[in-house]
């Protein structure tokens, strides 16, 4: 497939925008990738090709736009088969889904509730964070993957979250590590991965991008 | 399919249980009705949905399918064979999943707004929950559904709305058919399916439980209950 098929539309720091990166990676799609000015300015066809949201990631595959990051890394599977990111059988693919909607809804909102505040809230937010991060633990159980053997569709969803949690470990003074273990284990496994150290931006840069976020909340 | 156990832990008034009640009646699966009280949830519900101890929830086999987008994705793919819900096209798939979760994320918060707020939080939302309806309008477009010319996952996620307008209306005040005839003709033209008319429930029933909602935990408090009524 030639490489101007397949265009995402970016923004370094998102951890939305790498999930569909890692898809590509895993699935070997050649693509263009084109950095959006998310606070200077976004791009005509940002804007035309995500009317609703107004948000990367975007991917246009022959000029056809996708929106929504799990939807996006759904429609790679579909489009791209090999090697399966999905698990084969329906009850399983429900599961799976089941876990992405409950990191969509909670596990970056959780993380910016640390960062975002201090004191109490702040406490009450890396509560929370820890009790979501159990939950996934226990969807995970003795497995390697949340796929099982293979790294697959849940892995991708959640691992550029974890992008964020030095940021989180900095301005929360915590250790996910010591919390959740199993998790943490995970965690390193999946950064083993190819697809996702090459994706990933280093975790320093992000604590920089969160401080900067926090300067302009007037938090710092 | 012989020998198939299917149940489904519901609650009348739910919005996200009519959905899975349309997909099974539009696949025509046989199951069992279990309506929860959530003042006292089952310990079946418990056990199935130990995260969000929510329905409605799917028990297929004895194995639990949850949040009722996926359940509705689920049956698609399990009862393949009649009526799909899904289209075809990778693409086409995409934008209804789209579309799908759209109305998740932004209908039901100004809907709920509607009744269990008042005076200007109320008109705020009611002229959020307008807006977005003039943008779901948008995509539907000259289409007899959102699917197109089939009944699809789109039509589906956002049906059960309609067994809600009576209540809104009666509470905000204000009629949606003047603002968004379009949707509201679309809304009638689904009624027309036998799978849709059988598994909304009545308006007036809907009403009914949102007046009792208020009256139980007074307006102010209740957009906190909400929650747990998945309403």
């Amino acid at each position: 497939m030639a490489k101007e098929d397949v265009l995402l539309l970016d923004f370094w720091v998102s951890p939305f925008c790498s999930r569909v990166k890692i898809a590509l990676a895993e699935k070997g799609v050649a693509y263009q990738q084109r950095g959006e000015d998310i606070f200077g300015g976004k791009s005509e066809l940002l804007l035309k090709s995500n009317p609703i949201y107004q948000k990367v990631p975007v991917l246009l595959h022959d000029g056809k736009p996708m929106c929504e990051s799990t939807n996006i890394v759904q429609y790679i599977d579909e489009t791209w088969p090999s090697p399966p990111l999905l698990p084969s059988s329906a009850y399983d693919r429900a599961r799976a889904r089941f876990w992405a909607d409950f990191i969509d809804k909670k596990l970056f909102d959780a993380g910016g509730n640390i960062w975002k505040t201090k004191g109490e809230d702040q406490a009450a937010a890396k509560k929370e964070l820890i009790q979501i991060l159990k939950y996934l633990e226990g969807g995970l159980g003795d497995k390697d993957y949340f796929g099982g053997d293979s790294f697959g569709f849940v892995d991708i969803i959640a691992i550029p979250l974890t992008n964020w949690f030095f940021a989180y470990e900095k301005f929360g003074n915590f250790k996910v590590e010591e919390e959740c273990p199993k998790f943490a284990a995970w965690t390193k496994r999946c950064l083993g991965r190819e697809s996702v150290a090459k994706t990933l931006p280093d975790p320093q840069q992000v604590v920089e991008f969160v401080s900067m976020m926090r300067k302009m909340h007037g938090i710092e | 399919m012989a020998g198939e156990e299917v149940i489904l832990l519901s609650v009348y008034p739910s919005m996200f249980s009519m959905r899975v009640r349309i997909a099974l009646a539009e696949k025509g699966v046989k199951y069992e009705l279990k309506e929860e009280d959530l003042t006292n949830k089952s310990l079946l519900l418990l056990e199935m949905n130990p995260v969000h101890k929510k329905v409605p929830v799917l028990i297929h086999n004895g194995k639990p399918i949850l949040e009722s987008l996926i359940i509705v994705q689920y049956i698609d793919e399990v009862w393949h064979d009649k009526n799909p819900l899904e289209p075809s096209d990778p693409y086409e798939r995409a934008q209804a999943r789209f579309w799908a979760d759209f109305i998740d994320k932004k209908v039901f918060d100004p809907a709920r707004g509607i009744w269990a707020t008042k005076g200007e939080e109320q008109e705020a939302a009611k002229k959020e929950f307008i807006e977005i309806l003039k943008i779901l309008e948008g995509e539907l477009g000259e289409k007899p559904y959102f699917g197109g010319e089939t009944f699809g996952l789109v039509d589906v996620a956002l049906i059960p709305l309609y067994s809600w307008f009576y209540a809104f209306e009666t509470c905000g005040n204000f009629k949606i058919e003047s603002q968004c005839p379009k949707l509201v003709a679309w809304a009638k033209f689904c009624m027309q399916r036998e799978s849709v008319s059988q598994s909304l429930s009545d308006p007036h029933s809907v009403y009914d439980t949102v007046l009792f909602l208020k009256k139980m935990f007074g307006i102010e408090s209740i957009t906190t209950q909400c929650s747990i009524f998945l309403l």
